[in-house]
């Protein structure tokens, strides 16, 4: 993507060119920038497969395909968006802005980073192949079981299932190795002066996110080895006729699964309020406080996970304990929207993109985590469980509370990456009509779920046309929105008006000391904190 | 000259290496901890359904009738359930679908499949009990699930339980059912 751009201010470097310099790069820009177009590629990809749901799902009844096609659709679409997509993005501003930000030289392990990186490809395509494979009639197509691979139904599937339980496996491995490179990073290679509480609020973000990756994603390594040992080799993990029980699967599957829900937003919580204290020029509020809210919320999550599955059947004493620790982690969460609240409160803001996407994130994030409140409700959850209500409260955080925060975070870094401004005229266009769409999409889902239409049909009732031909035509507009971000981030790649070393007035730490771009190698001579 | 090299002091840069790879190493234990903990759950999952009979998971061998007094104060009614899985081929019903009990006196339901298919089919049943506070409750004197079964093309057969459920039952369960999953063993 930026291959011309970096090398020509950097003539003089001595790494190989061309193909061969993004294979065997230990550097953490190049890295860093290979995971986020990675991650841009995957995003459209998955974009496209929920675009084919929604024209399905533009009037009742069976147009477009059949039911099984549209179940490996839904499947694959969480799968990509969750672990190509935005894992990855933040993972890529992890290896770009990290080093920058604490005044280290590069990353800790750079060979261990090239590997995690180059690990996302083949498992990218061993998502996607089988529905190549399925044109030449082999196999019958991807997973069909939705990203949860709930058995009994994924011990059943076809050859998808396999290769998504491989898939995962890659990325899970990618994105260990990422977590310790983190880690260790962030441990031996702030600057002299830097000590923890000094450290910027995206390390931060980042640090409980790696600690929470090491501990859940080998859980989920596990459990899908179990699926495979299950499917294969004649092992009854799942299996009731062999002692086995499939809710088991369920305990196993969301202990990694409701981390990895914080997992995808804490780095976006990281570097939330460096935007807002850039453009409100004023300190962040509440430093010390954020980082407590933080490691709470990172511990709270990994013992609140029964709630994905009320009613699977549990005794109600655990109903009741799995209820109020959920509950109870909006409360560091709401210390969190204070502290957002309190840094923009009498600043002198301006609303540039980056700006724009932020505020906005904080409304849509704030209902996302509301709807979240009424789905921790035992009793509330039995008609909302496995609706479209819940559909558009997971879209509510992880769009809007994920992928709006990632684009704030490339509007915001992207100057200093790539030493260009971008057009600011379209970023704004970007947002607005990403804001309006995404609502129009998602409002709607609320009401069909009230009505009680469930998630992962391809047919609904007569009652629920218009509110479905609503969502499916924003979600169009919404999809198309995203070209004008394409657009823009490859025109601000080629060129544009140049990027000072400070990019925007309010803008502070160490990122913003250095040329934009910065140099190949940066802080080589590491700088002290006072 | 790479003697020499191996005998200079360490640079800066050399020492933060080796401290990273250390650190490093110290991490993928953690790893290595939580991919053994995810299978260290699978007997602690087992160990705390049959302690506290969450799930519905009853004893699958036959208890011992002790000298229980009928508690004539209450009835508790228990339903039954049957389903077959999917490679089995029979059909698989309770003869009666409900009966009301007298805690502590033995009954005796009798379930009745027939093999649909032409060939020899061998099947065991896999009980669960609705609430699972009363699963550890249901105690089975004598059941067909406790063994496989095996049918011959256009066989039926009549399958008796004997169970008695358990005085101790708490207060407030009035209604219990008990479900059997069919599950071909091929």
């Amino acid at each position: 993507m930026s291959t011309t751009t970096v090398a020509h201010h950097d003539e003089h470097t001595d790494h190989p060119t061309g193909i061969m310099r993004w294979l065997t790069t230990t550097n953490h820009k190049d890295i860093g920038t290979m995971y986020l177009t990675f991650s841009l590629i995957m995003f459209l990809v998955g974009g496209s497969m929920i675009l084919g749901i929604r024209a399905e799902l533009f009037q009742p009844g069976l147009q477009l395909m059949n039911p099984d096609f549209f179940n490996q659709l839904i499947g694959v679409h969480a799968l990509i968006m969750i672990f190509a997509a935005l894992m990855p993005a933040a993972t890529g501003f992890a290896n770009w802005m990290i080093p920058l930000q604490i005044g280290a030289p590069d990353m800790a392990l750079p060979r261990l980073n090239n590997w995690g990186f180059w690990l996302l490809p083949p498992s990218a395509i061993l998502l996607t192949l089988p529905f190549t494979l399925a044109l030449f009639g082999i196999g019958d197509g991807a997973l069909a079981t939705g990203w949860t691979f709930y058995p009994p139904l994924s011990i059943q599937g076809g050859i998808g299932v396999d290769f998504a339980i491989f898939a995962v496996h890659l990325l899970g491995i990618s994105s260990v190795l990422g977590s310790i490179n983190i880690i260790v990073t962030l441990f031996n290679m702030r600057a002299p002066g830097m000590t923890f509480m000094k450290m910027p609020m995206f390390a931060w973000g980042w640090l409980i996110t790696a600690f929470l990756l090491i501990a859940t994603i080998p859980v989920l390594a596990g459990a899908v080895t179990m699926l495979l040992t299950d499917r294969h080799f004649g092992t009854h993990f799942f299996d009731a006729a062999g002692g086995g029980d499939p809710i088991m699967f369920q305990h196993l599957f969301w202990f990694f699964g409701h981390p990895e829900v914080y997992i995808l937003l804490l780095p976006v919580w990281g570097f939330i309020p460096q935007i807002l204290q850039t453009f409100s020029r004023k300190p962040m509020y509440g430093y010390k406080a954020q980082v407590y809210s933080l490691i709470a919320i990172g511990a709270m999550s990994i013992i609140v996970w029964a709630h994905h599955f009320f009613t699977a059947g549990m005794p109600v004493p655990a109903l009741l304990y799995f209820m109020y620790s959920t509950m109870a982690i909006s409360l560091p969460l709401a210390v969190l929207f204070f502290c957002w609240i309190k840094t923009m409160w009498r600043g002198s803001m301006s609303f540039e993109t980056p700006m724009l996407f932020t505020v906005g994130w904080i409304i849509l994030f704030g209902i996302g985590g509301l709807t979240g409140l009424v789905l921790a409700d035992v009793a509330a959850d039995a008609q909302y469980h496995n609706s479209y209500f819940v559909v558009a409260h997971f879209h509510y955080t992880l769009f809007a509370g994920g992928i709006m925060g990632i684009m704030a975070g490339v509007y915001y870094w992207l100057p200093k990456m790539t030493g260009h401004m971008y057009n600011e005229k379209l970023g704004q266009l970007h947002f607005w009509l990403t804001a309006i769409s995404f609502n129009l999409t998602f409002i709607p889902q609320f009401f069909l779920g009230l009505a009680g239409m469930p998630r992962r049909i391809p047919d609904y009732a007569l009652q629920f046309a218009e509110f479905n031909m609503i969502s499916s035509i924003a979600a169009f507009v919404l999809g198309l929105s995203q070209l004008i971000f394409v657009y823009n981030i490859i025109s601000t790649v080629r060129g544009g008006k140049k990027a000072t070393d400070q990019v925007w007035e309010g803008a502070e730490g160490l990122e913003w000391t250095l040329s934009s771009p910065p140099p190949y190698h940066s802080f080589s001579e590491q700088p002290t904190v006072k | 000259m790479e003697i020499d090299a191996d005998k200079r002091e360490p640079s800066s840069t050399e020492l933060r290496s080796i401290a990273n790879k250390k650190l490093g190493y110290k991490m993928v234990w953690i790893v290595a901890g939580s991919l053994l903990f995810a299978f260290a759950l699978v007997p602690l999952y087992d160990v705390l359904c049959t302690i506290t009979g969450l799930n519905g998971k009853t004893k699958s061998t036959a208890s011992e009738l002790s000298n229980t007094k009928v508690d004539e104060t209450r009835w508790v009614t228990v339903q039954f359930t049957s389903s077959t899985m999917p490679g089995l081929g029979w059909n698989f019903y309770p003869k009666q679908s409900s009966i009301k009990v007298r805690p502590g006196k033995v009954e005796t339901v009798l379930f009745e499949a027939k093999n649909i298919t032409s060939r020899v089919v061998a099947g065991r049943a896999v009980p669960s009990v609705t609430p699972g506070a009363a699963a550890a409750h249901l105690k089975k004197l004598e059941c067909f699930c406790f063994e496989r079964q095996a049918l011959n093309p256009g066989e039926t057969k009549v399958m008796p339980l004997r169970f008695f459920v358990s005085p101790d039952i708490p207060a407030d369960v009035k209604e219990m059912t008990l479900s059997y999953a069919f599950f071909s063993i091929d």
